[in-house]
């Protein structure tokens, strides 16, 4: 069975997609994004999607749950490198995912979600003691 | 006796040539502007070549037959290459129509005791030389389309440049109407060139749009949606009063959306957007 890795960069999780996702694969990788954002109190997730190249609507609704369970976990999320093609069909379909924030490649990805960070970074020095 | 009308009009090449220079000499739609004397009878001399050699081969009781194709090839190069050189088709046409006033004249000549002879060869030059002048007509229309046609192709390519204005920021101005097809090319040129340059600002200009109606604003909704998935803030810029006001008369919620009255004003909060800054450089005059 496939299964998409999860990386922790820092705060952040990062998941590159570059099979396509089909049904299952997709609620395997929403479940374990909850359960990684959950067990490593990540701060934001960072979903690389710049080699899918097909889109329907039910991995428009992934994505979109991803984005509401991580929020009510205290993430972000952050989707990147969305592919011109892929970008013009979710509109087409009806899903301008709201409530995910976008960038155009992982840097400035990052950049965003180093952004959201500097409020909590308090919290910062009270991980490094844990 | 029996005469042959085409070893008639061969034998008579050169009287018909000088005939037919004379007729459109002094025809008062000569244009001496457009072409020389010499170029004229250059193409005149083609084209009775061109008729007298396949008389040869091919009966005069057809005038469609497929014999006479190399003089109608013959008529084509001619006519098109007066499309471009600016002749109107009546020029074209009389051109072709005066070789039968030559051609009649010369057999006139030749059959001048065999009236019945004449009259039937008569008629079947002259349903000759009225089918080239259609086929002329059919090839300047032809090439008249192939101009339109062209043409199209070109403003739906140059209606959708995307300029890059700053490092990060592209701007696309929008000139005509937008319609779904137009929406899709300007839509996927913007999105290909926000991943190529890697901008994250993009300005869409549409003081060049003449009407704003809820299907145009449906379709910028569409393009600015498009460009924030994709991770890139779109700017609506040169937004005219009498656009506003339809807009907010249509009931458009564009409330989600940036939009500015000038491409000037959008670039400046494009720069405020990316902390930039532009002063004036303080010259060192002392």
């Amino acid at each position: 069975m496939d299964k998409i890795p999860i990386l922790k960069i820092g705060h952040f999780l990062m998941v590159a997609i570059q099979v396509d996702l089909y049904d299952r694969l997709a609620l395997n990788l929403e479940a374990d994004l909850i359960q990684a954002v959950s067990k490593y109190n990540a701060k934001g997730v960072l979903i690389d999607i710049s080699s899918v190249s097909i889109v329907d609507s039910f991995m428009g609704r992934i994505l979109g749950n991803i984005a509401n369970m991580s929020k009510i976990l205290d993430a972000e999320t952050v989707i990147v490198g969305m592919q011109p093609a892929v970008a013009i069909t979710l509109i087409e379909l009806g899903l301008p995912l709201k409530g995910i924030q976008s960038a155009l490649n992982v840097e400035k990805g990052m950049e965003l979600l180093q952004q959201k960070l500097p409020a909590e970074a308090p919290l910062e020095d009270d991980d490094s003691t844990f | 006796m029996k005469l042959d009308t085409a070893k008639i009009l061969q034998k008579k090449k050169k009287q018909i040539l000088e005939l037919w220079m004379k007729t459109q000499l002094v025809d008062f739609s000569l244009r001496e502007d457009l072409m020389s004397n010499d170029e004229l009878s250059g193409q005149s001399e083609e084209l009775v070549d061109a008729l007298l050699q396949t008389l040869n081969t091919a009966s005069l009781d057809d005038a469609q037959a497929d014999a006479f194709e190399p003089v109608r090839d013959v008529l084509d190069g001619i006519s098109l290459s007066r499309a471009k050189q600016g002749y109107s088709p009546r020029e074209t046409g009389m051109f072709v129509f005066s070789l039968k006033d030559a051609l009649l004249g010369v057999l006139q000549q030749e059959l001048k005791n065999e009236p019945v002879q004449l009259y039937e060869e008569s008629m079947k030059i002259s349903r000759l030389i009225d089918n080239f002048g259609i086929a002329t007509f059919e090839t300047f229309i032809k090439g008249r389309e192939e101009v339109i046609l062209r043409q199209t192709d070109e403003i739906t390519e140059i209606s959708t440049p995307v300029i890059r204005v700053w490092d990060g920021i592209l701007a696309m101005p929008i000139i005509g109407t937008l319609d779904s097809s137009r929406t899709q090319v300007v839509m996927e040129n913007l999105l290909q060139q926000i991943v190529d340059t890697s901008s994250t600002i993009a300005i869409l200009d549409i003081s060049g749009v003449p009407a704003v109606d809820s299907l145009v604003a449906q379709h910028l909704i569409k393009t600015v949606s498009a460009t924030r998935l994709m991770g890139a803030e779109c700017i609506i810029s040169g937004i005219r009063p009498e656009i506003a006001q339809t807009v907010v008369h249509l009931g458009i919620d564009l409330s989600g959306i940036i939009t500015k009255s000038s491409l000037a004003s959008a670039l400046k909060h494009a720069y405020g957007l990316l902390q930039l800054e532009v002063r004036k450089s303080i010259a060192n005059k002392s």
